[in-house]
């Protein structure tokens, strides 16, 4: 196979353009979340400003509301995913001994897709306004009566940025069914492994509810249908139900993974085995189940009756019974474990009572009588913050200094983040407590105002300061990560005394992760061996030539092709539509056409490498 | 074809399996095709809820014509057939069987395709066009990403077809036909329940 090597590798930014490999994609994602992560940050803090004092008038009316939509929009699908979706690529094939992910070229796809709809969805900032009608963009409000381009720029941003993530799904499930070492079976994958497949499996079944939702409420807008349209018999709560169908599980897509590396942390930081990983397993997919019969409690006030509701009403609150079995089995973790707080830890640890009052709240919002009092409230804000930052922005933070050293081969500073987490953990429950309160004293979220002396100054000037402790939390992480990247490669393969395959490996991973695919003999394979006083993984095969895929440009341009018939949509100009689609399609038949042999890394090649390590 | 004839020879037995990425390719594309279930499922529910809803043009009793709908009912379930045909002259390793029939697919998913415009274009003189009511909303969304789906499929198979006649038979393209076999599967149940609860019960319902 010698003529396989005539394959061209770039190096530069080309290298990053063109990279198929799951570990660079993931740096990618990663990089591209952190970005959106601070601007949706900065417009957080933005709103914050607005509501430091009553009758302020920084930013009234339609600017507040393009801030909150995007801050919401921006969280979840631009910041919030990609992130989940760094650390699935950089560790899902490690924890497997897998070398690569089943669709490399598919992956960076979706990595593009992703990107160039934030962008598309994040140009409507210079382009005529942004969204207006909330993250939700229900209609009419979101209907072109109501709102301009802005929720455009949404509907096509999220629909190609949509389909990056359902592809990339469909790699993971794909990934790891197919691509597990010898003796991973399911029941002997770590626990960030399951709940990346369980989330994988959400996204699959949840994303085409939204996937139709937008194409309906684009075909109301740019083509006049009348999907929404109630003069002409359209129906606005099929909007609800759609985006909910959708949206509800979206919220276990994003929080599983964060279950999952806080099972690791804790798992590792304890120097114990997890307690009860079949039933924290066995809780995954109950949540990921019941996920999809929850969506009403986001519509108790629509009115589709008491059974309805009574039944939604349950449905939510027995997500409380596997969630609550997640709590005590890292508890139990803990319990009579030796604890080390490391930063990574400390997040973890700060997680567990963080989450719990988010899923404490979720229940006083599952009771639809309750919920009439708590609806559109500032409780409902308070709520899902303390789910999503106390749970998926801890367990992303606990995760990326968890797996740091693995993704870049440099641990991040312990003193540094320290006061990252000090900052931001006092900040966040200095931010969202009072929101609460807030709410319960009738003050409405999404109103860009409050009048002086009603009893909702304090309460919002304190979450203000928070907001403000939490920036200067992020900016510390920033500092962190520059320091880090300015030092050389120091990290060892295992700082932590890991348990897992990842850790079997160099720090960073080479590119094609195992030099042998290793035999696993049980949970938490790499301690298991250490137990048995192994060096490190028996191997399951001899050394011997890899075949890596060769990289690709046409992930990138495809995904520009969908980017300019988004625009051609939007302006109406068909010929653009066509033009995009058609370069879309034309790369499509490239890849058809002309089969990728890849390349192989040389016995001799990894014998060297070895040698050095 | 005496090339073909040589690959065969040392074709496995199941071509599209033999590798680890046809294993992949064929479980990836049985997970986007439970994609594409809720995909047209969510379809299907917003026109079930939006179908009676005609304050303006004809409603769907006044407006389906059924034989017609059954002639294209029978050309797409026959292409069934074929493609099925198609996927067992694959399993026999015998190329020309393969493409012969994918070719016969193709012709009848482009005869289905000219039904459905010629359809589309009496409805619209009716009055029925796709900003009449969310009824015609609904049912142009629905049966058009149908068709946008037999379309690609038609350009898909096509391209196959072409770069088989170059390649031949072997365990890289042994996957993609075996896919687009599944593929065709699917867009023709999509219409079963597309015959059943648009036109069906349009007439009856």
């Amino acid at each position: 196979m010698a003529h396989s090597h005539a394959v061209k590798r770039y190096s530069g930014i080309m290298d990053w353009l063109t990279t198929v490999d799951h570990k660079k994609i993931g740096i990618l994602y990663l990089a591209a979340g952190a970005l959106f992560f601070i601007l949706g940050g900065l417009e957080a803090i933005l709103i914050r400003v607005q509501l430091l004092y009553p009758d302020q008038e920084l930013f009234v009316g339609d600017t507040f509301n393009q801030l909150l939509t995007m801050h919401g929009t921006t969280m979840i699908f631009l910041a919030a995913m990609p992130l989940v979706f760094g650390f699935m690529n950089a560790v899902v094939p490690l924890q497997i001994g897998a070398r690569d992910v089943a669709f490399p070229f598919v992956n960076a796809l979706g990595f593009w897709l992703f990107f160039l709809g934030g962008l598309l969805l994040n140009l409507s900032w210079f382009l005529g306004g942004a969204p207006d009608a909330g993250w939700t963009a229900y209609p009419p409000l979101a209907g072109s009566q109501f709102s301009g381009r802005g929720v455009d720029f949404y509907v096509l941003g999220l629909q190609i940025s949509g389909i990056g993530t359902l592809i990339g799904a469909i790699n993971f499930l794909v990934t790891i069914i197919n691509m597990r070492a010898p003796g991973m079976s399911f029941m002997r994958m770590p626990l960030f492994t399951w709940t990346s497949f369980i989330t994988s499996t959400l996204i699959l079944f949840a994303f085409p509810a939204l996937t139709v939702g937008l194409v309906e409420l684009m075909f109301d807008r740019i083509f006049g249908g009348a999907f929404f349209d109630v003069a002409k018999g359209g129906n606005v709560v099929l909007w609800q139900h759609l985006f909910w169908i959708f949206g509800h599980p979206e919220v276990y897509i994003l929080v599983l993974p964060a279950f999952g590396i806080i099972s690791e942390v804790v798992s590792t930081f304890s120097k114990k085995r997890l307690f009860g990983y079949s039933s924290m397993v066995f809780a995954t997919v109950l949540i990921g189940f019941l996920a999809f019969m929850t969506w009403v409690h986001h519509m108790f006030t629509v009115g589709l009756g008491p059974i309805a509701n009574a039944i939604f009403s349950v449905a939510t609150m027995a997500i409380a019974i596997p969630t609550g079995v997640k709590i005590f089995n890292w508890l139990f973790t803990m319990w009579g474990g030796q604890i080390q707080f490391t930063t990574a830890n400390l997040w973890a640890v700060g997680f567990i009572p963080s989450f719990v009052i988010g899923g404490m709240t979720g229940v006083m919002l599952a009771a639809p009588p309750a919920d009439f009092q708590y609806h559109d409230t500032y409780f409902v804000v308070g709520h899902f913050h303390y789910v999503i930052v106390g749970g998926v922005v801890f367990g992303l933070f606990a995760g990326a200094y968890y797996w740091w050293p693995k993704m870049f081969g440099r641990l991040l500073n312990e003193t540094l983040g320290k006061w990252h987490f000090w900052t931001f953990f006092i900040g966040f429950h200095l931010t969202f407590f009072p929101q609460h309160f807030l709410g319960l004293m009738g003050m409405p979220r999404r109103v860009f105002t409050y009048l002086p002396n009603q009893g909702l100054d304090e309460g919002n000037f304190v979450s203000t300061i928070g907001a403000f402790l939490m920036g200067v939390g992020t900016v510390i992480f920033l500092i962190n990560i520059v320091v880090s990247v300015s030092k050389k490669y120091a990290a060892s393969a295992d700082p932590w005394d890991g348990r897992t395959l990842e850790w079997s490996i160099p720090s960073p991973a080479p590119e094609y992760n195992f030099a042998q695919t290793p035999l696993v003999r049980g949970l938490d394979a790499l301690w298991k061996e250490k137990m048995a006083g192994n060096k490190g993984m028996t191997p399951a095969e001899p050394l011997g030539p890899i075949h890596m895929p060769s990289p690709s440009i046409l992930p990138l341009i495809m995904s520009i092709g969908l980017f300019i018939a988004g625009f051609g949509f939007m302006y109406h100009q068909y010929v653009l539509c066509i033009i995009g689609i058609g370069i879309t399609f034309v790369c499509m038949l490239l890849r058809s056409v002309f089969d990728d042999h890849g390349w192989h890394i040389e016995k001799e090649e990894l014998e060297k490498k070895g040698a050095e390590a | 074809m005496s090339s073909a004839h040589e690959t065969a020879g040392r074709l496995p037995a199941e071509p599209e399996k033999a590798t680890l990425e046809g294993r992949n390719k064929i479980l990836g594309f049985w997970l986007f095709l439970a994609a594409e279930v809720v995909l047209f499922g969510t379809l299907f529910a917003s026109f079930i809820a939006l179908r009676n809803q005609v304050p303006e043009g004809p409603t769907a009793n006044e407006l389906f014509n059924l034989s017609m709908v059954a002639i294209s009912t029978f050309i797409l379930l026959t292409s069934s057939l074929t493609s099925v045909l198609a996927t067992m002259a694959l399993h026999r390793h015998h190329l020309n069987g393969l493409l012969g029939w994918m070719a016969v697919t193709v012709l009848l998913g482009a005869a289905f395709l000219i039904l459905e415009i010629y359809e589309f274009y009496e409805y619209a003189h009716l009055g029925h066009k796709f900003a009449s009511s969310a009824f015609a909303t609904s049912f142009y969304t629905l049966v058009g990403f149908h068709g946008a789906h037999v379309l690609f499929g038609v350009m898909w198979i096509t391209t196959l077809i072409l770069q088989t006649f170059r390649k031949g038979l072997t365990v890289v393209t042994a996957p993609k036909f075996y896919v687009a076999g599944l593929y065709w599967h699917f867009i023709d149940v999509v219409w079963v329940f597309i015959f059943t609860i648009v036109y069906l019960m349009g007439k009856v319902g």
